[in-house]
């Protein structure tokens, strides 16, 4: 069969997989250090999820506050992470990302600036100063743009220098890799297809940096493009890397879930905080029954208390729509799981019956304005079903803090980005993702150029791997008594919406591996229609694979963190566990199934957790943690005395 | 108003196709390309068709439905009566590769041809100061999503294969305008550059683009006609023409777009020769003379006769002429301030300089 399958071969140095703004970046570097490199772009170039975010690009460059740093940012970060993240990374891109910024101005970024012609920096969630440098609310689309135009001018270069735009920087649009090719434990290509022709390519090359971004699509709901069916993550773990922190997703409790049309898109918390409510099937506003202990002094105990607070906040209670984010995600899993969810798996957030059109109008522009035009739903006639939605994932591929060089028994993979794992501990905060692309995407492309030049022989693409890849790829065409693939997405984003989701039980997550295994049988045997042409279906049921093993360790992973942190929430585990903090959870691939070991956290350096206040660190530190530090202190004075 | 829904949709690849009808679900508040994926589901697994966030922000879901150029994912099923039928085809302009999905490399080699962002070369990175207002102007273009419904729509490449050589499209020329606007970008020829490379002569203004714009950028009042009319001003209007001998002499007499192209080497300058200067003689040895004095030798080719209509006639208007604009009576070749070299002139005191 083999001999007839025509394979297109290319010689890189380096293979950028993905071309959002860690691979663009990634990219942009490893040919600006003179190496030949390829572009891998899963969708036409510029498409990337990386348009979607809204917010901005977190950098402490202190324009609007001169009083914001890089100490301030990175303690910004470990407690945005809950002390779980990779410190070093933290480090590094509260550092770098300013300079990231900065660059994208000379590739003609144009940001939202200050009075005195700086670049405009506005408040976030977490973000202890204004920092997040944005254009209007499509700064992802910025960020991506101007990258694509930087790549554009360097093609031009190169078109002058060498009379060929392709000649050291190429972009394989709609072009997805199936398989990664090893020499013994180097890597030594990537194996794929175009997806506009279903012709099979061979990238022979001795670096490949992963930027593939996040899993959202093994998700019922969620906010990502159907991209995100973490094929980075299983790549690594198929070429021997490892992946950390998988049991850290982050939901937002109230996305909208009905009609499709606007399915995944985010109903902002300030919906909640104008006055509407979360009612379920019955009509109930159930958020009352919800109200755990420890907030109960400061929440309103009766329907007539809570609505005099929007009006009189100084003399009656919160309503307990304003419990934190986990609170409400966890009452409104439970009222699902009660069966007394809407239609479509929801719960009722209504504001329509309580305020009038002309003040949500008001109130609410954008939110009104958004369901209006993407799904014609009116918020000021009807109330609207929210549950869950998957949004982020905070782990990933396993990586050096400074070269982005993938963990475990593979040399030549790099990682950057959603795909990369550690930055973000157990919780991002909003705008530090599309910093750490840039400052990781830099890196990863500039440790693959120089990893590429150190080597003295260039390692050998296998003639059976590839041919064992074209048969797996080839398979699903080749049966027609399997599943559709359709089907098979659908149950595996049941599963793990329901049972793996934002609430998370012991029971239900046991439940989920038996689920995911049987599934694991099933996707084996997925078979699809048509041809090898644009065929979504066949495109589909190849990415199924990945999207099996990666939700497979996600499930081990959160059955395993016996505690509640940042993206993982336990219920029979509520609180954080401090002798947790020291764990991270790293998978790995042992044959085909999914290995969990435990491993310590790095220890952060003196003068880095010296930045925190004690009493702080005692919430997150372990007793001989915290006597550990208190030593430091003491030492630091005793040094300071002398 | 949930219930079947009657849809055509073409299926098919370069080798030719056809409208399949289809009866399909449809559910309140759903768009376009809700309804192709639960088709994707069920009847039609291989039905190929782009999409990604869903949200109107990547501009991949272009299509044609029931004729016109718009997002899959922003057209709302409400928007058809109930007993309506959606008619849905891929973008005409462009190649098909299958079903609904098409080839648009078209727009990339365009994006390639544009020369790119200059940065200005004594600023350094962070010090970049630039006012919000003057930031706005080229930000209006920078919300394009690269959904290619401009291109589609666009009538000059709709049902002209031959003018895709010499026309960039809608999307092209608020990319020139967006750096022609931009605050700190080095380079001063956007606009010419968009006249001579991009074929900006080639619109008549009939803005079907903007009507298009997903992202309602006006691209027709904004970007196009303001570089039309400067670029009319610096090539034809004699004030500015003597203006700028008067308030710049001494300077460098602005060159004009095919001396800049010589220096910094655009792409396309390959096809260099197409267009020419009054004047240039194309002798290299002339050339030399005539920048170190009077050449009264020197043979000035005849400049190409003004574009007349058939009662050989200036046109009076752009409504009766095939471009845009009043065409020079100097040949359509010919761009004013003429480059030095190209006058016999000798100023009295250059000869002190050497």
């Amino acid at each position: 069969m083999t001999t007839t399958t025509r394979i297109e071969r290319h010689h890189y140095d380096v293979v950028v997989i993905g071309a959002g703004g860690a691979g663009l970046r990634a990219a942009i570097e490893a040919r600006l250090a003179g190496k030949k490199t390829a572009i891998i772009s899963k969708s036409l170039f510029g498409k990337a999820h990386t348009v979607m975010a809204e917010g901005g690009a977190a950098a402490a460059m202190g324009n609007v506050n001169s009083r914001d740093n890089w100490q301030v940012h990175f303690r910004d970060t470990m407690r945005g992470g809950k002390f779980l993240n990779n410190f070093r990374m933290a480090e590094l891109h509260a550092k770098e990302s300013p300079q990231r910024i900065w660059e994208l101005e000379t590739y003609g970024a144009l940001f939202d600036r200050t009075k005195d012609g700086k670049i405009s920096q506005r408040n976030f969630g977490g973000h202890e100063y204004p920092r997040l440098a944005h254009v209007g609310d499509r700064t992802g689309l910025e960020l991506i743009r101007t990258l694509q135009q930087k790549i554009v001018s360097l093609q031009q270069e190169d078109q002058r220098e060498f009379g060929s735009y392709d000649a050291r920087i190429r972009v394989f649009s709609e072009t997805t890799i199936t398989e990664l090719l090893l020499d013994g434990d180097r890597v030594a290509g990537a194996f794929g297809y175009y997806r506009e022709s279903g012709e099979f390519i061979l990238f022979e090359a001795p670096a490949v940096v992963l930027a593939t971004g996040g899993v959202g699509r093994s998700y019922k709901v969620t906010s990502n493009s159907w991209e995100y069916t973490g094929d980075g993550h299983a790549l690594a773990l198929r070429a021997g890397a490892t992946l950390i922190n998988m049991e850290f997703l982050q939901f937002h409790p109230t996305g909208m879930v009905w009609p499709p049309s606007v399915k995944g898109i985010l109903v902002t918390e300030s919906v909640r905080g104008d006055g509407g409510v979360l009612k379920n099937s019955d009509g109930k506003r159930f958020m009352f029954d919800y109200v755990p202990d420890v907030f109960r002094k400061q929440y309103a105990e009766t329907e007539e208390e809570a609505d005099r607070w929007y009006t009189d906040p100084d003399n009656n209670r919160r309503p307990p729509e304003l419990l934190p984010r986990d609170e409400v995600a966890r009452a409104i899993n439970s009222e699902v799981k009660a069966g007394r969810g809407s239609p479509a798996g929801g719960v009722f957030l209504d504001i329509a019956s309580r305020r009038s059109a002309d003040e949500i109008r008001r109130r609410l522009p954008s939110m009104y304005h958004q369901f209006k035009e993407l799904a014609d739903v009116d918020i000021t006639a009807e109330p609207m079903e929210v549950g869950p939605t998957c949004h982020y994932v905070m782990g990933g591929v396993e990586v050096d803090p400074d070269s982005g060089a993938a963990f475990g028994h593979v040399r030549g993979l790099f990682a950057a980005g959603e795909v990369s794992g550690g930055m973000h501990g157990s919780n991002r905060l909003g705008g530090n993702s599309l910093s750490d692309l840039l400052v990781f995407g830099k890196r990863a492309g500039g440790h693959a150029a120089s990893y590429a030049d150190g080597l003295t022989a260039r390692p050998k693409v296998a003639v059976d791997e590839v041919e064992a890849a074209v048969e797996t790829a080839l398979a699903p065409l080749q049966r027609d008594t399997g599943e559709n693939p359709y089907t098979l997405q659908q149950d595996l984003q049941v599963v793990m919406g329901d049972l793996v989701g934002i609430i998370r039980r012991e029971g239900e997550l046991a439940d989920a591996l038996v689920r995911l295994a049987e599934l694991r049988e099933r996707v084996a045997k997925v078979s699809a229609a048509g041809g090898r042409r644009y065929n979504p279906g066949w495109h589909l049921a190849l990415d199924l694979r990945n999207m099996l093993v990666v939700s497979e360790c996600t499930a081990k992973a959160a059955l395993e963190r016996q505690e509640s942190r940042g993206g993982h929430t336990r219920e029979d585990y509520p609180a954080m566990e401090p002798k947790w903090r020291q764990v991270n959870l790293v998978c790995a691939l042992d044959g085909d199934t999914v290995q969990l070991t435990r491993k310590p956290l790095p220890k952060m350096r003196p003068e880095l957790i010296g930045l925190f206040d004690r009493a702080e660190l005692a919430k997150y530190l372990t007793d001989e943690e915290i006597a550990d530090f208190d030593a430091l202190v003491a030492d630091a004075g005793e040094a300071d005395n002398r | 108003m949930s219930g079947k829904r009657q849809f055509r949709i073409w299926r098919g690849d370069e080798s030719g196709g056809d409208l399949q009808d289809y009866m399909v679900e449809v559910n309140e508040g759903e768009v376009v390309l809700d309804v192709i994926h639960r088709l994707q589901a069920t009847d039609a697994p291989d039905l190929a068709c782009r999409w990604n966030c869903k949200a109107g922000k990547c501009g991949s879901c272009s299509m044609e439905i029931n004729g016109k150029p718009r997002l899959g994912c922003m057209t709302r099923m409400s928007t058809f009566g109930d007993d309506e039928t959606v008619t849905v085809t891929p973008l005409r302009t462009f190649p098909i590769i299958r079903d609904l999905v098409t080839d648009v490399s078209f727009n990339y080699e365009k994006a390639r041809e544009t020369p790119a962002f200059a940065p200005p070369a004594d600023v350094a990175p962070g010090d970049y100061r630039m006012q919000q207002v003057d930031v706005e102007r080229s930000q209006e273009f920078r919300k394009c999503i690269e959904c290619f419904l401009c291109q589609t729509v666009c009538h000059v490449i709709r049902d002209h294969e031959e003018n895709k050589q010499a026309f960039s499209g809608p999307r092209y020329f608020i990319r020139a305008a967006e750096l022609d606007m931009h605050p700190l970008d080095a380079r001063t020829d956007r606009k010419e550059y968009a006249q001579a490379e991009q074929g900006l002569g080639f619109c008549n203004i009939t803005k079907c683009c903007t009507e298009v714009c997903p992202e309602h950028i006006k691209i027709t009042d904004n970007g196009i006609i303001p570089m039309k009319e400067r670029v009319v001003d610096r090539r034809y209007d004699p004030l500015v023409w003597l203006g700028s001998k008067i308030f710049r002499r001494g300077e460098t007499p602005q060159t004009s777009v095919t001396t800049a192209r010589q220096g910094s080497a655009t792409p396309g300058s390959a096809r260099g020769g197409v267009h020419s200067h009054a004047g240039g003689s194309h002798d290299s040895q002339a050339e030399a003379q005539a920048q170190s004095g009077v050449n009264w030798h020197r043979e000035v080719p005849h400049p190409t006769a003004p574009a007349v209509d058939d009662r050989g006639k200036l046109p009076l208007t752009e409504l009766t002429f095939d471009r845009a604009a009043a065409p020079s009576p100097f040949g359509d070749d010919v761009t004013f301030p003429l480059p030095p070299e190209h006058l016999n002139f000798a100023h009295p005191e250059q000869d002190n300089k050497h």
